[in-house]
Parts: C-alpha cells; structure tokens; sequence
C-alpha cells in the first residue's frame, strides 16, 4: 500500500545567555565540574524562587519574530510538574498555554511552508549519571545544567520526507546563529530533536490515530534514518492491517535503528498551572517593535537583496550568506572590490569556486588574491596577441613538433610567453590563445 | 522589670544608653526560654552560642557608635525561614537534618540591621494549621493557659512573644498564620500585602498567599520591622516595586474622620460573644477618637473557605514535590497526614479535566472576591472585624478536624485572598482570662494606615485594666 509521511517536529535550542534562566549561575555548564554551576534556586532549595533572565525571554521572542511569529502581548510561565530526579524542583518551569509566541512559518527552498504552532520558553534539567563507585552501581546527579534556558520550537505536522526535515532544521540552525543567541552545536546539545513521525493512506487528509516520537537524535543525518526506518517499520505494521502503537521510541547510532522506550496510552498529565512565583508578562507594543527593529537581517532576506543589489546568482548569494560572519567578510570584499572596479559577479565566482573561506578570510586580502589570480585580464589582449606571436616566430621547431600531434610542447610554448610577463599570468588562458593561434 | 520583657522600642534606648548590654538582654531572654519552654514548646531550635556570640559583637559594635536599628535585639524566626547553617525543619520530620546554605531575604536583612537571632519557633508542620498542633515536634500551648493551644501556624513565634522569650518573632501568613496566632497569644502581628515582603527563602506553602510579616509585643515595634523588612527584592518576582512608606512617621497621625467599615457577615452566627463585645467596644474607643462607622456589606467569608482551600492545596501538592526522598535527608515516609490529604487534595484538583471546575473556576471567583474588596475600599479606609471568631481552643481541638484550620481562619482568609494588608491587635481578655484580638484590614499598601489605626487604639486603651495582666509561668 501507498502512504504519505507525517511529521511534525519538536526542536529544544539551549540559548547562550550569561546566566541560567530564572537565577544569576553560569550557564556555560558544559566540560564544567560537577555541581560547580549551582545555587539555591536551580538547586530547588525550599524557598528558593526563579526570577525571570530578561534577555532570555527578548530572545526566544526574537527566534519568534524571525520565525515570523505572531507575539501575544500577554504570556505567563507555567509549572509542568513531574517526577524525574534531575528535575530540582519537582516541576518544570515552561509554557503552556499562553506562549511568547505562536502561528509563525518557515519556508523551504521548493517554497512550501512549514507550519510554526508555537515558540516558548523553559528551563532545562539536570543530568543523570551513572557509575560505578567503590564497585557498586551508582546514579549521580549534576545540576550545573538545571535551570539553563531553552526555547523550544514546536511545527504542525506539516513534513512529508525526511529532506524537508533536514531542510528546515538547517534553516532554523543558521536563523539562530544568525540571531546570535544559541550555538546550535548539536553535539554539544545545544539543539535536541524529537520529531513525531505516523504514516496515513495516500489521498487520505485526516491525521493519522496515533503517532510515534523518536528521541535521543543528535545529528541531522540521523534525524534523516531515524525518519526512513520508522516509515519502514510503521508501512509493515500498516500493511499487515494493524496499527503502529502509540509511543516514544529511542534512535540507536549502530544500526540506524529506533527501539520502543515507553508507551503512551494517553497524554501524560503534567497538572499544568500557572507558575505563582512569576507574575505574568504584559508586553507592550512598542517593546515588541523596538525587539524587532534590533533583528538583524536574516539569511532568506539576506540572499534576496544580494542577489538583486549585486546581480549575482541566487545559488552563489545562498553560498556566501551560508552563516553572518561570511555574509559580512563578503559584502565587505564586494565594496572593496567596487571600488577597484571589480565585477561582483566576477569576484563572487571567484569566491564560489576557489572555496575561499570567507568567515576566517580578511576581506582585503580575498580581494588580493583576486586580483593576483587574474592579474591576466588586466592584461592587454593585443599585447597578448603579439607577444604570442612572436614565440611561434622564435620557436619554429616547437611549433612544427606540436603540429606533427606532439601536443605535450604547447606548455614549452605557454611557458616561453610567461617569461615575457613580470606578474603572474593566467596559463590557461595563453594556453587558448595558443593553440587558437597554431591551428 | 526584667530585660527580656521589653519592647524593640525600649531595648533601643537602653541599649544606646548603656543601661544593658545585649548581653545581658541576650542572656534574659535565654533564661526566660530555658525556665519556660518545656511548657510552652515553642521552640524548634535555640541557637544559644550563636546568639551570645552575636550579642557580644552587637556590644562591640555599639561601643565604637555603629548605629543599626535591631543592633543587639534578640529576634525569632519561624522555623521555615532559612537560615544559613541553622536547621531548618518547617516542623516537619522530613526536613529533621535539613541545614539551608543561604538565608532568606527577610534572615538576611534583619541581620544587616544588627539582630541577635536567638532560635527559630515551632510551626504546624509545613505551615498546613492554624494550632501549632499539627508540628511534628510537638504542639507549642499558649503562654496564658497551657491546657489551650496558641493559634497557628505562626504559632510558636506568637507564643514565644507573648512568654517574654523573646523581644519580637517573625512569622509567615498564607491566610490567617500570623494573625489568628497573634490574636489568641494576645500580641501584635501584622500580615503586609502580598509582595511587600520577600518571600525569598521561605519554605513555600500557598505562593500565591504566602506573607511574611512581625510578630511584636506593640504597634510601635511592628512599624519598626516592616520598615526594614519592606521594599522590592531583586530575588522574588512577585515583591512590588511600590515605594516604601515611613511606617513610623505616621503612626500618631489623628484618625479624625477615618471611615471604618463594619461588616455584618464578619460578626458571623457562632462568634464567641465576649470576643464580639470586646471587638465593639475597641470600635467605640476609635469612634471616640473621631473615626466614623460605616455599615458595609461584603461577600460572606465562607466563600473564601473553597477558593482559598482549592488554591492552597493546589500549589502545596506541587511546592512538595521537590521533597522527594534523593536530597534534604529523608523521604516522603515522613510526610504526616494533614501534608499527604493536602498533596493528594491539590494533585486532583490540577488534574485534567479538573482544572477547569476546580483550579481555574477557584482563580475565577478570587478575582470576584478581590473586586468586592475594592468596592469597599470607595466607602471606608478600613474595616474592622473579629480576628478569630473564637477564643484560643483546648489542646487536642484539631483532632479528627481536617478542616480545622479553615475554619478558624474564616474571618481572614478574604483578605489573604485578595491579598491585603491586615493587622491583629489584642483588646482584650475573656473572663477564662484568654486574649481576644480584633483585626483591621486595608487596602493593598495600606501598612501606613493600618498600623496608625492599631496605633492609635493601643494608646488609647493602654490604662485599660486587661494591659495589666501578664501571663503566669
């Protein structure tokens, strides 16, 4: 039988604030010392309360704007409350029902448009370790990560193959580096994946009865065999007429597998409530405004202007914006180039095809190695043309081997022309002229 | 009179006068615990050689003129305020060995201001009473007659207050814990708005609710704490970045023409009538200082009994569950019963398909609550009721009673659900010779204003016969 995919996907980005979400702690946890990045407050000591890190919450409605979201001008934080022993508190603080913000969209290259239900904010747990001390089986607990801000972006089911996913996920990565507000290093988890994945009849337009979420996902490629097993395993248990349980499934590294890990029968209940220690956040307009005036420009926008300011190719201008260090090093170089007349187009195939790396290059010094790699424009043709004119007259035995067909002699030849020259000249392109001139 | 009978206000001036020395106030008030405490139980700790160590600094530093309001002033806490390096136990089994690294805002700031913290004081386990029955130490009984039970759960600080162990105790209020103690110990005890005081370090019952505030043997001394208790904390969201008032400024400030509201429904059927008697002639002494009655009619306080209940038990189930048995010593085994009902209370009512009908429709009906104060607040300043609508109960009266609490706490709990300020002070004695408090409420931020009304009313009635009587250990 035939089935279209349905995926929907849940992305947690860790943001890179000085501090942790809801105290004043380091939140550059990672490689640290156990426990060293902890007070009472992520500790969840009686009494302790969260205070609410005001630049964490300007950026998850950043992400929000640049994910062309909608901002309601009131939110609050809820308590999730669930028993886990990495979570200090007993609860998480989250979102539940009245996010930062909400219906917002990323485009795909092929132009369709990936749903955005919501974007909030929370806090992320401690760790789990297991060990052996003294020879005995031991659970220890780190809490240097307890209480680090997380934004997590929430899709409508809108994906139908594992590339779209992979597309969308490099598109949000580059939006936040962009946005400089998370490192996006999957394998530092800084971005974790989960994506609910279900299979329903071809033709069919209804949301399938159950859905499967994988985890545990840490790279975009396996985000891509997580997908293709499930619609594998899902399509067997389809075709044998049964339906594929409910449930959270574990992505396995060595054979580009997923194992069940819990089932499901319904929606947990987390006993949501609105978290009292925070009192509610009532934006203004104007706040949101000044927000969104401090975005900087964004990589779709970014190619668009590029390609139309600087005439250049829209695979070339998606090439150079690939991340905004580059995009700068390459503007820059253009104005530069500009200025010593420079085609951009020229200069920006130049960059495209030598693989120049434009986020560690200065922009003066790829502009000097253009001009040295094509210091033979600048030469003059006809000078060219006499100058290779007068090899052949000099060089009559050259000439007559390459037309008895021994062609390795042209290189003697392009050779002979060079010397002619003080710079460095393009040997192709003398080569060309060359044997225009010989035939 | 012995030392550690004295007010803050006295022990100031005799403590810049040389009279004594925090010492030697230090040292009466310890004595005052040893001789009485195996009574009254008021006590979860006493910190004997931190607080002579601290009273010994306090002396050093008033005789190089360091001027601090408490310098060398022996002060309780209730023991769910954390104190860095001391036990603190919330009266409960499960946090028996708990011994917090950081202080609460409230710790920390009456340290800046100099006190000598001479112990922390027993509390209905978790805060979840209005007895101080329900402590898994022990109950704490009420300095003027033993066989009765000292009001909760700020309990022990009311007690400690009224037997003279101390020169003032702090406690906590969610709806009635410091003012319903207060008014069966015969003290002052103010519950500050919500937010005007830092919670920050307080081991959480109802957040929403939580207030903590003084516990003072006079008006005077309350303004005196507040004062420096007060403000916005950098540490707590919900502290308002209202300015502060000068709580002490205003506090003889004539109340000619101040509008009381009376509200029938607070002098509710079953009221003990020497506690209504008592509480009308206090009225009459205002009157008689030019204050004006107004007839006021607000919701019937049995409303609040279920919004509060509902709230309350809501985010109890949730602020327990970080006591899960891995950290702070021991484990749920310990929970006692009245925590277990509450979790178990809280939990089903946050449970969906319940949240509707029961959290959410709770929130609802407080807001219609909160509105009918503001209504009020158009025609009268204050308004004055009954603190308790009974005189301090026999020991042994929570028994089999899990609404106990609730019950008690009738009369305040609108109040702490709208989150007002309010404030207990004594009027006077049963003829059991039990103290009968009366309360009045104001306002959001209305501190100023109701400690100049409790104010005036103490000075007013200080020759009256009951101010004599002193409790008999």
């Amino acid at each position: 039988m035939k089935y279209t995919t349905v995926i929907g996907l849940e992305v947690h980005v860790e943001l890179k604030t000085n501090s942790k979400m809801f105290c004043s702690c380091s939140a550059d946890y990672f490689g640290q010392k156990p426990n060293t990045h902890t007070c009472p407050v992520c500790l969840g000591l009686p009494g302790a309360l969260p205070y609410p890190n005001k630049k964490a919450i300007e950026w998850c409605v950043m992400i929000g704007l640049a994910l062309n979201c909608e901002i309601p001008l009131f939110s609050k934080f809820d308590r999730k409350n669930y028993f886990y022993p990495d979570l200090s508190k007993g609860y998480q603080i989250s979102q539940y029902d009245k996010p930062f913000c909400v219906s917002g969209h990323i485009t795909l290259s092929t132009g369709k448009r990936i749903g955005i239900t919501r974007v909030h904010m929370e806090e992320d747990t401690g760790k789990l370790i297991h060990e052996v001390v003294n020879g005995k089986d031991v659970s220890l607990i780190d809490f240097n990560r307890s209480g680090v801000p997380l934004v997590e972006i929430v899709t409508e089911p809108d994906f139908e193959t594992a590339e779209e996913v992979k597309e969308y996920l490099q598109k949000l990565q580059q939006i936040v580096r962009y946005l400089d507000v998370s490192n996006a290093d999957m394998e530092k988890g800084n971005m974790r994946l989960e994506p609910n994945i279900s299979l329903r009849k071809d033709g069919e337009t209804k949301l399938p009865n159950y859905k499967v979420e994988v985890k545990n996902i840490n790279s975009f490629g396996f985000v891509s065999k997580a997908i293709e097993y499930e619609i594998n395993r899902q399509a067997e248990i389809l075709d044998n007429g049964k339906t594929p349980a409910q449930e959270t499934r574990g992505f396995v590294e060595k054979n580009s597998s997923t194992v069940s890990q819990r089932v499901k029968e319904e929606a947990s209940d987390y006993r949501y409530f609105p978290e009292p220690d925070i009192p509610p956040i009532r934006w203004i307009k104007q706040e949101i405004e000044n927000i969104k005036n401090s975005l900087p420009e964004l990589p779709d926008e970014k190619v668009t202007r590029l390609a139309k300011e600087l005439n250049i190719k829209i695979s070339d201008a998606i090439t150079v914006s690939d991340n905004i260090k580059a995009s700068v090093n390459f503007e820059e170089a253009i104005k530069i180039g500009i200025k010593e007349n420079i085609d951009p187009q020229k200069l920006t195939n130049f960059i495209v095809n030598r693989d120049v790396n434009l986020a560690d290059e200065l922009p003066a010094s790829i502009i000097k190695q253009f001009i040295q790699a094509t210091a033979i424009l600048a030469v003059n043709e006809d000078e060219l043309d006499k100058i290779v004119e007068k090899v052949i007259n000099d060089n009559p035995r050259a000439v007559e081997d390459f037309k008895k067909g021994k062609e390795t002699v042209i290189m003697f030849l392009v050779g002979q022309v060079m010397r002619q020259f003080k710079e460095k000249v393009d040997a192709e392109k003398i080569k060309a002229v060359l044997t225009a001139k010989l035939k | 009179m012995n030392l550690n009978q004295l007010t803050i206000k006295k022990t100031q001036e005799g403590l810049k006068n040389k009279d004594f020395s925090s010492v030697e106030l230090t040292n009466a008030c310890l004595d005052q615990i040893k001789q009485t405490d195996d009574k009254l139980n008021a006590f979860v700790t006493v910190t004997q050689q931190e607080a002579l160590e601290q009273a010994r600094n306090a002396d050093e530093a008033l005789k190089n003129g360091v001027e601090l309001p408490l310098l060398g002033i022996p002060i309780a806490f209730k023991d769910n305020f954390s104190t860095q390096g001391v036990k603190t136990t919330a009266s409960s089994k499960v946090l028996e060995d708990y011994i917090p690294p950081y202080d609460a805002t409230v710790v920390k700031k009456l340290k800046d201001s100099g006190m000598v913290m001479i112990g922390k004081t027993n509390m209905d386990a978790w805060a979840h009473g209005s007895s101080t029955e329900t402590s898994d130490f022990g109950p704490t009984r009420n300095p003027w007659n033993t066989n009765h039970l000292p009001g909760g759960s700020s309990g022990g600080s009311a007690a400690a207050v009224a037997a003279n162990q101390v020169i003032a105790a702090i406690g906590s209020e969610t709806a009635g814990s410091i003012r319903q103690p207060a008014s069966w110990c015969g003290v002052v005890g103010l519950k500050p708005t919500y937010g005007r005081v830092s919670r920050y370090g307080v081991v959480a019952m109802g957040s929403s609710l939580d207030s903590p505030g003084p516990i003072t043997k006079t008006v005077e001394d309350s303004a005196l704490i507040l004062q420096i208790l007060a403000g916005k904390d950098e540490l707590d969201a919900t502290t308002s970045p209202q300015l502060v008032g000068d709580y002490s400024k205003n506090l003889d400030k004539s109340i000619k023409d101040l509008r009381i509201g009376i509200s029938s429904e607070y002098f509710i059927k079953g009221i003990d009538k020497e506690v209504e008697e008592a509480v009308k002639k206090a009225v009459l002494k205002l009157l008689e200082l030019g204050a004006k009655q107004e007839d006021i009619k607000l919701f019937d306080p049995k409303y609040a009994i279920d919004v509060y209940t509902i709230i309350q038990r809501s985010e109890v189930s949730s602020n327990l569950a970080r006591y899960d048995g891995i950290r702070f010593g021991s484990g749920r085994e310990k929970f006692m019963e009245e925590a277990k009902r509450r979790i178990m209370f809280g939990t089903y009512a946050l449970s969906s398909g319940y949240y509707d009908q029961y959290y959410n429709k709770a929130q609802k009906v407080r807001t219609v609550i909160i509105n009918d104060f503001k209504k009020a607040f158009e025609k009268v300043d204050v308004i004055i009721a009954p603190t308790s609508p009974s005189l301090a109960l026999p020991v042994g009266a929570t028994k089999d009673l899990s609404m106990f609490g609730e019950i008690a706490d009738v009369l305040v709990e609108p109040s702490s659900i709208a989150g007002l300020a309010g404030i207990n002070i004594p009027v006077g004695f049963s003829t059991s010779k039990l103290p009968i408090g009366m309360q009045i409420i104001g306002p959001q931020f209305s501190e100023e204003l109701i400690l100049s009304v409790a104010n005036q009313y103490e000075q007013a009635s200080q020759n009256e016969d009951w101010r004599r009587l002193k409790p008999k250990l």
